[in-house]
């Protein structure tokens, strides 16, 4: 389908910095590349003004589990308002060094994705500007998406 | 000729009436909601006051946005724990004679979102008049909520002061007309009390209190 | 003006020394902001200098849910998101898990589909028109709006049960088929629909007073626009002519002959305008497609996944195995992670799927459209009055549900 336009980039990608390309997968018509940590933010920067993705149309993270390692993953899906493709873009982190960059400066919309992410799942990005909680209260004990959290959290609520 | 013309030459200029009717009967008539609307179930109240299902022929003519001017407060929709503070300080800002209907699955008892952020039923808030089940209910099922109230509403007496904050428990005059919390209405002697006819009509059901949970 | 400060413990505050400053908190529980929204309005008598959105307050935790319940069990959860347009997140979910099972659905299920998206995308844009002209003032539009949502939800019950949570779509195409009747009541509503629209342009659209509120309010430029991430209506009033239903096509929407409105002046007027226009270019639609309804199969043909026939499942025995099967312990999807965007009435809705081989979902995320233009607020709202930055929330048609699942 279109995912010969999508391997294009992958190779300008690697024919800039080889090292930026950890592992590539393609699976249902979309191309997941992941991308090392320490690098993302160049990766985004060159898609950006180079090959034209300029839409962050989500960033989401994932919990593999409590016995994985590394066990989150935040997933960068760009897409491109030019020539309408979608790219996706996988950092794995391990749990005692959740920190990544924030990609705020590049796209503004990550604002808020971030926040979100950093809320349900306790991943760190250096460099936002105000990362505090979005959807929990602003006193509320730990991180709701990780698999280790309760479905019905620990205690039922009581006005007291 | 006309029915005034007959029927009021009839009676007499001056009418001896339980005072109970007469401010039950103004305060049934002029229910003024305060916008309560939280989820899916606002959609449906708005749908129940447009105009194909017009609720304002019931009395609930405008939908008050300050608490202050509101009778009834409708809870309609899911209630989230960083909400819960805000809709007791609006229960709360309201004057008194008030009522509280609680719309849909989950403001009765947290409906589908069985989870750490929904607070299962709302009446663990604030106490609750009259529970209305569906999600979201249909609009017919509001107004009939409506005018369950209404009925509720007629039966009680003015003696019952709702101003006094009360530490212990009281009985109501007229039971079954104040309202209940925490869910003691869907506990089961209350329902053996309606299977043994005890009870005037399933919906007024008195709770086991009878405990007014005001501050 | 700089309006941060530096105390003496170096933490940023706002200047103390400007005192015609105040801080108005437009609270959770207030009539227009269509839901549940705090806004922290910073404002100098009545112009707001800064606003920031506090959400959270309808956080149903919808995303963890969603892995505690079996792929079929989740699509009743989909419906209470942005629950003015139940049938957008019904068909967003399953597509993805179509997609991750690369499911082939049947065509008729691909035009019924279409179909009543076009038609909740109608009643999406009806609750929009209605509170953001009741929000500005005029009252009376919102009677007329719901009255032709009242028509939509009677046709949507009556295909599937549900007025606001039909959830009709399954893994797979429908719930069951359109009723009997259907196809007549539905031209029935197309004929009298042009007359409607035409009333809400005598009424809204050629307004004097109705213009001179929304012109030139809210302007999101177009750099900016796509940096913020605004999809659907509000990036289409900047400039951008971007409609995932012709450059992401799903459910063979590039066999239908629709346009794209696309204004240039980034205002509220010209989302007003361009969601205005497509209510005409979906009333097209769904006149295409009721007339490309043909007899056919309306579920996969993939016993596994898809429940059989009532019918079927009575007489024959493997009918009766597979559907205990699939309702008590669901089926199970290949580990992959598939990411779906639709065009819903209010912009990009995607959903980011992750499985892990079993009946139940991994990671389930909705990217919501309301999530991320309301991000862009405190840039639309800066310099404006604060009656200002209620006409602008009414322009961006944010739903709670969505922006916080």
């Amino acid at each position: 389908m279109g995912t010969e336009k999508l391997h294009e980039f992958v190779e300008k990608l690697k024919g800039e910095n080889a090292g930026w390309i950890g592992d590539v997968k393609e699976a249902f018509g979309e191309v997941t590349i992941t991308v090392p940590r320490e690098s993302i933010t160049e990766v985004c920067t060159s898609l950006r003004d180079n090959h034209g993705f300029d839409l962050l149309a989500d960033l989401c993270g994932a919990d593999r589990g409590p016995e994985e390692d590394p066990r989150f993953e935040v997933n960068y899906h760009l897409f491109s308002t030019i020539h309408y493709n979608r790219l996706r873009l996988k950092v794995v982190l391990s749990e005692d060094d959740p920190h990544a960059a924030s990609v705020e400066p590049l796209w503004k919309t990550a604002n808020w994705h971030e926040r979100e992410t950093y809320d349900l799942f306790g991943v760190i990005f250096d460099g936002h500007p105000d990362l505090r909680r979005i959807l929990l209260p602003s006193e509320f004990d730990g991180h709701a998406l990780r698999k280790d959290y309760p479905l019905r959290g620990y205690e039922p609520y009581s006005l007291s | 000729m006309g029915l005034e013309n007959t029927l009021f030459e009839s009676l007499p200029d001056v009418v001896t009436v339980k005072l109970d009717a007469v401010i039950n009967w103004a305060r049934k008539s002029s229910l003024w909601p305060a916008t309560f609307g939280l989820a899916c179930c606002a959609i449906e109240m708005m749908n129940t006051v447009s105009a194909r299902n017009d609720l304002s022929r019931f009395g609930a003519e405008t939908f008050r946005a300050s608490p202050r001017q509101a009778d009834v407060m409708i809870v309609s929709g899911r209630v989230s724990r960083k909400m819960a503070p805000v809709l007791r300080r609006i229960y709360d800002q309201m004057p008194e004679p008030k009522w509280v209907i609680s719309m849909g699955a989950c403001a009765t008892s947290g409906g589908v979102f069985d989870n750490y952020a929904i607070v299962q039923g709302v009446d663990k808030i604030v106490p609750v008049d009259i529970y209305v089940p569906g999600c979201p209910p249909r609009p017919e099922m509001l107004v009939h909520a409506i005018m369950m109230l209404q009925d509720k509403i007629m039966k009680e007496s003015y003696k019952d002061r709702r101003d006094t904050i009360e530490a212990e428990s009281r009985v109501s005059l007229v039971p079954g007309t104040l309202p209940v919390t925490e869910g003691t209405a869907l506990e089961r002697e209350t329902e053996i009390e309606v299977a043994q006819n005890k009870a005037s009509r399933p919906y007024t059901v008195p709770s086991r209190h009878e405990k007014r949970r005001s501050s | 003006m700089s309006v941060i400060t530096e105390n003496v413990t170096g933490q940023e505050v706002l200047d103390p020394s400007l005192d015609s400053q105040m801080t108005l908190s437009m609270g959770p529980q207030h009539p227009s902001t269509h839901g549940v929204l705090r806004l922290d309005l910073r404002l100098d008598g009545e112009l707001v200098i800064h606003t920031i959105p506090d959400i959270g307050y309808l956080h149903t935790g919808m995303e963890k849910l969603f892995e505690y319940k079996k792929y079929q069990q989740g699509i009743v959860i989909t419906d209470r998101m942005d629950y003015l347009n139940p049938l957008g997140n019904n068909l967003a979910y399953v597509m993805a898990a179509e997609k991750l099972l690369d499911l082939e659905i049947p065509e008729r299920a691909q035009v019924i589909r279409v179909l009543m998206c076009e038609l909740q995308r109608i009643a999406s844009h009806m609750v929009w028109l209605g509170t953001h002209a009741l929000d500005i003032g005029a009252m009376s539009v919102f009677f007329y709006c719901f009255r032709q949502r009242e028509k939509i939800l009677n046709l949507i019950e009556s295909a599937s049960g549900g007025r606001m949570t039909p959830s009709y779509f399954r893994i797979g195409g429908l719930m069951m088929d359109l009723p009997a009747g259907f196809d007549r009541k539905c031209k029935q509503f197309m004929d009298d629909f042009p007359e409607a629209l035409n009333t809400f342009d005598t009424l809204v659209t050629g307004n004097t007073l109705w213009q001179s509120r929304t012109r030139d309010i809210g302007i999101i430029e177009k750099d900016d626009a796509i940096s913020w991430g605004l999809t659907g209506p509000c990036l289409r009033g900047s400039g951008v002519g971007l409609d995932l239903r012709r450059h992401n096509p799903y459910c063979g929407y590039e066999t239908y002959d629709f346009e794209i409105p696309v204004e240039t002046d980034c205002d509220v007027w010209a989302r007003f305008k361009v969601r205005m226009r497509e209510l005409y270019e979906s009333h097209k639609i769904v006149r295409q497609a009721m007339e490309r309804l043909k007899p056919g199969p309306v579920k996969a043909d993939a016993p596994k996944v898809v429940l059989p026939d009532r019918d079927d499942m009575r007489k024959h025995m493997d009918s009766l195995i597979h559907h205990f099967l699939i309702v008590a312990e669901g089926f199970n999807i290949p580990a992959g992670e598939v990411y779906m965007p639709i065009e819903a009435s209010k912009g990009e809705l995607g959903v980011y799927m992750k499985s892990n081989g079993g009946p139940k979902p991994d990671r389930v995320h909705f990217r919501g459209p309301s999530f991320v233009n309301l991000s862009a607020l405190p840039v639309m709202s800066e310099g404006e009055m604060v009656a200002d930055v209620v006409a602008i929330i009414g322009s961006l048609d944010i739903v709670l549900g969505e922006i916080d699942r």
